[in-house]
């Protein structure tokens, strides 16, 4: 029992911060609601209890992944990168504007999708060299360089849209629709769930892939394990740095243009939507692994999706729902959470173990 | 005599699950040296960070003049009179001598403002009163490890310790230092303190020592009185079998020079000169030892040679042609092997895999990656031919480095390192903190490599090391080389003493 709570204790560890996550929101819930029991049948049970809900909760978790994963590359490198923000914003906006710009040559849909993601994913790509290429080359602090960046780019992003691709006879500012060859397909009836989903999880296997079984993964993980050691034992380390922003960012990109592909079919975003740090949120409870990942963004997705279905239908405010899923996320990325209870089985296992050796030799 | 200090039944076990003490037991008496002996991993420190309430045991009582006592901290340890001089100095480097001494206890005026001159004062009737004869007006970074000790001595003093633990404090001095520490403390004893002194030298232990207790694998093997015991029963009971001191057989067929440097000079960032025009060479078969005090250049040099520094000027040669300013990688295609001295910093990513630990100069190369692909399967049974060959002992491949003692994790990079075919190694301390088991071992591979025609470059600061290993020695000093000794037979570590001191030269 002990040896098995010690070689899963991460995983007993989530599990318990999510319960305890949920007992502190039906002790909230009960505390604002009037109708307290209904109001937590909506919030946890509500997200299944309808296709499009269900739905929901998959188109949501769409871009969280793509941001996920985008994060999840330089962080394997113990590079603090975070802007995906910024790079899935820039890239959806001039993807937009690449797509719009070569409708008239009339491509066949499926080149033309492929083109417009890969043009977005090298707009991220290119956007993310900035601050890798600073911390490579002038040891840059890359957080405070990436977080800048995302303002950067969501004013670039903005001023593209507004001044160049605007449809003036919309009533409200966003950009030209992009023609239908170009949308990735909503394949489930009464759902918006798009092509993108299976784009992002498709581009999961294909990070986890990369990051454990190709050389640069390898690499990249030794820098992020060890600067020190990965220099001295000969790896680029320059070139780790500068290409795990890069990389990410590419996902980044796919990411933002995915959404707009998929979902509104136009770019009509006028505050940054986000998803970067929701990315950076899921990337860290994952621990950087792209497959886990996929199970968090859908968890929390699925957070998201009862909250918007509490707020609906009950009486419980949308702001609730934000001190829910922070509660949730805080106790487990608390690295130090129940870690004395780790400690004390591991001490009884030390002396176990002790009083075997002794009465074995 | 009633006991000082008494610890009963001792248990720390810590968060990673190594058991450091299991029921450690030692009476001390006062107005003692007692020496604590035990190998590296043995429990000797913890047991003293227990003491002094850095860390906290599970099981077991502290007695301190017959009374129980719980430290949760440092400071209270302190004000029961314990103080604790560290193997690593804990000294306000930027400030003077004096105000190191007193801060924390300075002396004010109207209760906000320093007042220097009185400080001064009381620590020169201290300084004087123990006869510990400190520049008091000096800045402690200008000053030498042995002079920056007694400053740590004195600042204990100064809190009225009554117990003093003194933490391996001849590591990282010469024997000429060692000499004048040993007069402090016996003065010290003679002036009625009470002294615990761990190490793991034994020809220290016998010298100084009234009492000894002997530590092995968390428990004490044994406490005796220091007359009555010899030191190679001491080193017996330290290792638990008989070891030997002697030097390693000499290789008859050295061959030619493949390694050379020549008048290599470096500026640091301050523009110190820290090494100044260093030559040597190292013929085929043959181990050239580096003798010298921490920080003379040694790390500098090491890194200048494998790649990690840029040199200001000067040139290295392996077989005749420059490598100098080449990448780490370039250099380790040379067959240029490095042991670094800070293995966890340099040496493996703890986190890592063993696995991936074994393969980290090599991954990119034919069998272990095809194309972007990494082999796996490949990859797994090198790193068990490697574990076997180097006797490591690990639960498996797909283990974390940080699941090893000390010493396999150092025979994890010795494994790495030899196993690439080296033509030459570069070993900086590579026997440092690890047991003497996994010490035998690897000078062992040393050996046999030697003799498979490697030329070795070994930096040490254990002299003994250097003795036993060593085809030819060269002293540095202040980032000169100031002796070379071409005949290793005769030379003594008291013979190497003066010149690691800088007070002989001879080049």
């Amino acid at each position: 029992m002990e040896k098995f709570i010690l070689k899963y204790f991460n995983l007993i560890r989530t599990i318990i911060a999510i319960l305890i996550g949920v007992a502190i929101s039906i002790f909230i819930i009960f505390f604002v609601s009037k109708n307290a029991l209904g109001s937590l049948k909506y919030f946890f049970l509500g997200p299944f209890l309808s296709k499009s809900r269900l739905g929901n909760i998959f188109e949501s978790a769409t871009p969280i992944l793509f941001c996920g994963i985008a994060a999840a590359i330089p962080f394997q490198a113990s590079q603090f990168n975070i802007g995906q923000e910024g790079a899935f914003f820039l890239s959806a906006a001039i993807g937009t504007g690449f797509a719009l710009s070569v409708s008239s040559i009339k491509l066949p849909g499926f080149i033309y999708v492929i083109l417009t993601l890969l043009a977005a994913g090298i707009v991220g790509a290119l956007w993310s060299f900035i601050p890798g290429f600073l911390k490579a080359k002038w040891k840059v602090n890359i957080i405070v360089s990436s977080l800048m960046s995302n303002y950067i780019a969501y004013f670039i992003g903005l001023y593209i849209i507004n001044y160049h691709f605007r449809d003036k006879s919309a009533g409200f500012l966003t950009s030209y629709r992009l023609p239908e060859s170009d949308w990735l397909k909503q394949f489930i009836p009464g759902t918006r769930v798009h092509i993108g989903v299976l784009i992002a999880i498709a581009c999961a296997f294909i990070v986890y892939y990369f990051l454990y079984y190709t050389k640069l993964g390898y690499e990249i993980r030794m820098v992020g394990f060890n600067f020190h050691f990965a220099k001295y034992s000969g790896i680029d380390v320059f070139k780790v740095i500068v290409l795990s922003s890069i990389i990410g960012g590419f996902f980044a990109g796919i990411g933002g243009m995915s959404e707009v592909m998929g979902i509104h079919r136009r770019f009509l975003w006028q505050i940054s939507p986000g998803y970067g740090w929701d990315g950076i949120v899921v990337a860290i409870i994952g621990k950087n692994n792209p497959l886990l990942i996929i199970f968090v963004s859908l968890f929390l997705a699925y957070l998201r999706t009862g909250g918007q279905v509490l707020n609906l239908l009950s009486d419980v405010p949308y702001e609730i729902v934000s001190v829910i899923e922070s509660v949730i996320i805080l106790l487990i990325t608390a690295e130090a959470f129940l870690e004395n209870i780790k400690y004390r089985i591991t001490v009884k296992e030390a002396e176990r173990k002790e009083i075997i050796d002794e009465s074995s030799s | 005599m009633d006991p000082i200090i008494s610890v009963k039944k001792i248990v720390k076990v810590y968060p990673n699950g190594v058991a450091a003490n299991k029921g450690v037991s030692i009476d001390i008496e006062p107005n003692t040296i007692h020496a604590i002996v035990g190998e590296n991993g043995a429990g000797k420190t913890t047991l003293m960070k227990i003491l002094f309430g850095i860390e906290e045991a599970q099981e077991g009582k502290i007695f301190i003049r017959g009374k129980e006592v719980h430290f949760k901290s440092p400071l209270e340890a302190i004000k029961m009179g314990i103080g604790m001089v560290h193997q690593h100095l804990m000294l306000a480097e930027g400030l003077t001598v004096y105000e190191n001494l007193m801060l924390g206890i300075e002396p004010t005026m109207f209760g906000i403002f320093l007042n220097k001159k009185r400080a001064f004062e009381i620590a020169d009737a201290y300084s004087k009163k123990f006869g510990l004869d400190v520049p008091l007006n000096k800045k402690v970074k200008d000053l030498s490890v042995g002079i920056k000790q007694r400053v740590e001595i004195l600042k204990a003093l100064l809190r009225n310790i009554e117990i003093i633990i003194l933490d391996e404090p001849t590591s990282l001095l010469t024997p000429q230092e060692t000499e004048v520490l040993f007069k402090t403390l016996f003065s010290l004893r003679d002036s009625g303190k009470t002294i615990i002194f761990i190490s793991h030298k034994l020809k220290e232990v016998k010298a100084i020592a009234d009492k000894v207790t002997i530590m092995r694998k968390g428990k004490v093997v044994k406490t005796v009185d220091a007359e009555n015991i010899s030191e190679h029963e001491i080193a017996r009971l330290m290792v638990g079998r008989e070891i030997t001191f002697e030097h390693i057989p000499k290789n008859e067929n050295v061959g030619n020079v493949i390694f050379e440097v020549k008048n290599l000079s470096y500026k640091n960032d301050e523009n110190v000169e820290v090494l100044k025009n260093i030559s040597f060479s190292i013929r085929s078969g043959e181990i050239l030892a580096i003798a010298g005090v921490e920080g003379n250049g040694q790390a500098e040099l090491v890194e200048i040679l494998t790649g990690l520094k840029k040199a200001t000027s000067g040139n290295v040669l392996l077989d005749g042609r420059s490598i100098l300013g080449l990448s780490p990688r370039e250099i380790r295609e040379k067959k240029i092997s490095h042991i670094p001295e800070d293995r966890m910093k340099n040496g493996v990513a703890d986190k890592a895999k063993i696995k991936e630990n074994l393969i980290s100069d090599r991954y990119y190369k034919e069998g272990f990656s095809k194309g972007q692909k990494l082999n796996w399967n490949y990859i797994n049974r090198e790193s068990y031919r490697l574990i076997k060959k180097f006797n490591i002992l690990v639960p498996s491949v797909e283990a974390p480095a940080s699941a090893l003692s000390g010493g396999n994790i150092q025979k994890i990079v010795v494994a790495r390192e030899l196993s690439a075919s080296p033509r030459v190694i570069i070993a900086d301390q590579p026997i440092r903190g690890i047991d003497v088991g996994s010490e035998e071992l690897v000078h062992n591979f040393f050996e046999e490599a030697r003799d498979n025609g490697s030329a070795i470059l070994l930096i040490s600061a254990d002299l003994d090391e250097i003795l036993k290993l060593a085809t030819r020695i060269i002293v540095i000093y202040n980032g000169e080389i100031v002796g070379r000794f071409n005949n290793v037979n005769n030379i003594t570590a008291q013979d190497l003493g003066p010149y690691m001191l800088g007070i002989k030269r001879e080049v």
